[in-house]
């Protein structure tokens, strides 16, 4: 009894040790884009599309969970493995995309930053180049471990999202049932937002940034039983904030008058006939989500990127010792906050092309996944059993399928 | 760019010429065989009709940038995968390697190779690893422009190379490892903190090459300045023998921290395999609690007794050669090993070799039981300026020493 006492601490022990990666990439993924899309799903449609969050929810694990496992069995980052198995054109030609993608990105965040803080009458012209010192300090200041540290806070601050969820008071009996009884309309509309559901939850960026974790944060074969179940309570979260999402703006602003929403401060404002704090709090939220991944994503690219071309990479590294790493993150945070305050900068258009790229980016690397998890002489025992095999491929196909529908969507929508 | 060098970038896809100037293939790939020659390029492989076929470095008479390659014998044997061949497009290119002059993991894009003429032959041999930016711009036009153009367009771009010699391949397999004649004897040259430096940026299994290959000593010294999380899954990794022997060449205390972190099991075997002598002084230091002045002190000082001169002071001093590194201080006991004093090392130069070491003690004697609660610790050495903190048991007994850097691991963790 002892013995299974002890050993049942040391696996909780571990658990919290690897605490950190999969967590923080589940609930990053709930960025401005991301609750734009929840909260239009919600806006326009109420409580039809929750549904939709399980198999979402589905996809996302095996997606993370495969990038965790290769993280930690290889050691190496998923940029890595890629250059060291497909040779360097390939990977430029990756990271090249992926520059431009996480660009936008990065770009839709601070803009995210910009409207949330406008709700509580803060200019941009002071919150974003605030936000973006901040962001840059943070990081070139600070190390893995207290930065890790901070981004746990802010995922612990969603909970902002559950508690202006039941502000609202929507119809929690209506909520549960449509969160398992599938409803398909037959409406251009409703076909592309539930596609886009899946399109912003499942980004390429994420796949990079946890595998890049998970190795930094020095998670072993042996530990990876706990890191697995740390990617999945990861991905539940996720789903769970994002049934708030929707569940709050189904229950204001669909329930007064079902509409289109543009703009995720939009939906905060519709909050508001339901009381000051639900409406502060949904903004607040957004504020966090969107500086949240705006820390992440500028860091991430400069690491995958240097990762993949092999040029020296890390906070840790002085400015000199790696100056494309340093370039190549300053750049994104410039640039990324810089066009939110150009008056005239088409940014609605830019972030609808940022997922168009997102979704042309997204079948390659989930390719290069399951090719790489597969490799026997990379993975050893830890490569994809052949039951799995066949769940990931089923997974990647319907992701790539509905990715590219969004994107072709997306296109003529621009258009 | 002088003639006499040769892009491995440029070699591969150049044309073979047979004798009578007819092409007969490209080249996919080259090889050393590094227990034959450690830089020649020994073989060439080159796609034919239907199958790859070997070019052995003799049979080539001429390597040009602008004609190819031209053969002085036709007799090309089938290619097999040979144990014994370092490809350098399949094992080298986009592999991490480690610079040892720069102390470094870095990747390699591309290799850089001089060609030398000597009577009717051309051979080639490896000069530099090409990292960095020029590199990139070569291989991505590479096939895509004409060679000679993109040699005069990265020269706007600083080069960035490693001597062939001063980059060590890293390979898991340890059979491979020897019929490639790998060898990581020049990483125990290098310092501990570089060291661990490149282990930690490196993958399990290469990290656990190195730890396997290289003399228990160097391995021990980089494994206490590798992240705490990493030096326990380095040991777990690592066969319980071989374990045992780096953990016998780290300090105790730091030996006692490392096997306190691992599982139950798995310390066990370690402990089991280590000699006994070392072997005792970590189990006694095991048994303390890790925020306890007995879990932060190590077993190794020089003590003498009370009565003893400055002669044996010096006596025991060089009986005690592998602690002279960071001894400062000596300590006194009585019969009863009793700490009854200590003796900042400086002072034994000004005294006569006759005198008595009781004449040379520290006014104040400062020491702390071994159950003292690190906090405290911490506080004498800021408050008296220590270097190293003497730790007695119930009994008064010297047991062990807390030095200073002891103490700045303790509050770096913080």
């Amino acid at each position: 009894m002892r013995k299974f006492l002890s050993r049942f601490r040391y696996h909780i022990a571990v658990f919290f040790a690897v605490l950190g990666p999969g967590f923080i990439t589940a609930v990053v993924d709930n960025d401005a884009g991301g609750i734009l899309t929840y909260s239009q799903a919600g806006a326009q449609f109420g409580y039809l599309p929750l549904w939709t969050l399980m198999p979402i929810t589905v996809l996302l694990i095996i997606a993370q969970e495969m990038c965790s496992r290769m993280g930690a069995v290889t050691g190496k980052g998923l940029s890595d493995l890629i250059r060291e198995e497909y040779g360097l054109r390939i990977t430029f030609m990756m990271m090249a995309l992926l520059v431009i993608v996480n660009l936008t990105n990065v770009m839709s965040e601070f803009a995210g930053i910009a409207s949330s803080l406008e709700l509580f009458h803060i200019s941009r012209y002071i919150s974003v180049p605030l936000s973006a010192i901040a962001v840059w300090f943070l990081v070139v200041k600070g190390n893995y471990q207290s930065v890790e540290k901070i981004f746990l806070f802010a995922c612990v601050l969603y909970v902002t999202y559950v508690i202006s969820g039941f502000l609202v008071q929507p119809d929690w009996k209506e909520a549960a049932l449509y969160s398992v009884r599938p409803v398909l309309l037959l409406q251009k509309d409703y076909l592309y937002m539930l596609i886009g559901m899946v399109g912003t939850t499942i980004a390429p960026w994420m796949q990079f940034y946890l595998q890049a974790a998970v190795v930094e944060k020095g998670i072993t074969a042996k530990e990876y039983g706990e890191s697995r179940i740390e990617v999945i309570v990861g991905c539940v979260m996720t789903a769970v904030i994002a049934f708030f999402i929707i569940v709050a703006c189904a229950g204001a602003i669909y329930r007064l008058q079902p509409r289109e929403i543009h703009d995720a401060s939009e939906a905060a404002l519709g909050l508001k006939p339901f009381g000051e704090y639900a409406f502060m709090l949904f903004s607040a939220g957004l504020f966090n989500a969107s500086i949240f991944a705006a820390c992440i994503l500028p860091l991430s690219t400069a690491y995958t990127v240097c990762e993949g071309m092999g040029f020296e990479s890390g906070v840790n590294k002085r400015l000199r010792e790696a100056p494309i790493f340093y370039g190549l993150y300053t750049l994104l945070i410039v640039v990324g906050a810089g066009v939110v305050l150009l008056p005239k900068f088409p940014l609605v258009r830019m972030i609808l092309w940022s997922q168009v790229l997102n979704g042309m980016l997204l079948p390659l690397i989930l390719v290069f996944m399951i090719l790489l998890v597969n490799k026997k002489e990379l993975m050893g025992e830890w490569a994809n059993p052949k039951w799995f095999n066949f769940v990931s491929w089923v997974a990647v196909v319907v992701i790539i399928g509905l990715t590219l529908a969004y994107v072709g969507l997306t296109v003529r929508r621009v258009q | 760019m002088a003639e006499t060098l040769l892009y491995f970038t440029e070699l591969v896809s150049m044309p073979v010429f047979d004798l009578k100037g007819k092409r007969i293939g490209r080249i996919k790939d080259a090889a050393i065989v590094p227990l034959v020659h450690p830089s020649r390029i020994d073989r060439f492989l080159m796609g034919g009709a239907d199958a790859w076929l070997v070019i052995r470095y003799d049979q080539v008479a001429s390597i040009t940038l602008s004609r190819g390659i031209s053969l002085n014998d036709e007799q090309l044997v089938p290619y097999h995968d040979d144990e014994y061949m370092m490809r350098i497009a399949r094992d080298l290119f986009d592999q991490q390697i480690i610079d040892v002059n720069g102390r470094k993991v870095v990747r390699v894009n591309d290799i850089t190779m001089e060609v030398h003429h000597d009577g009717g032959r051309d051979t080639l041999t490896v000069l530099e690893v090409d990292i960095g930016v020029r590199s990139i711009f070569r291989r991505l036009l590479q096939g895509v422009a004409p060679p000679r153009l993109i040699r005069r367009l990265q020269h706007r771009i600083p080069p960035n190379s490693i001597r062939w010699d001063l980059a060590n391949v890293v390979e898991p397999d340890p059979l491979r490892r020897l019929r490639l004649n790998i060898s990581y004897s020049k990483l125990e040259e290098m310092h501990p903190a570089d060291l661990a430096d490149i282990v930690e940026e490196l993958g399990p299994a290469e990290r656990e090459a190195i730890f396997e290959t290289i003399d228990s000593e160097a391995a021990a010294d980089a494994l206490s300045e590798v992240d705490p999380r990493m030096q326990v899954s380095i040991l777990e990794s690592l066969e319980p023998e071989k374990a045992a022997d780096i953990v016998e060449e780290m300090a105790p205390d730091e030996a006692a921290d490392l096997l306190n972190e691992l599982e139950d099991e798995t310390s066990e075997e370690i402990l089991h395999e280590m000699d006994s002598a070392p072997k005792t002084e970590v189990r006694e230091l095991l048994e303390f609690d890790e925020d306890t002045a007995g879990g932060l002190m190590n077993t190794e000082y020089v003590a003498l007794h009370e009565n003893a001169s400055v002669m044996d002071a010096l006596a025991a001093l060089r009986g005690n050669e592998d602690l002279l590194e960071t001894l400062n201080t000596l300590f006194l006991v009585d019969a009863d090993e009793r700490l009854c004093g200590t003796i900042p090392l400086a002072r034994l130069f000004i005294a006569s070799g006759g005198a008595k070491l009781q004449e040379l003690t520290a006014e104040t004697l400062i020491q702390v039981n071994v159950d003292e609660r690190q906090d405290r610790v911490t506080e004498l050495f800021d408050k008296y300026n220590l270097l190293t903190l003497p730790v007695v048991d119930e009994d008064g007994k010297l047991a062990g020493v807390i030095t200073a850097d002891d103490i700045i691991s303790v509050l770096r963790a913080k």
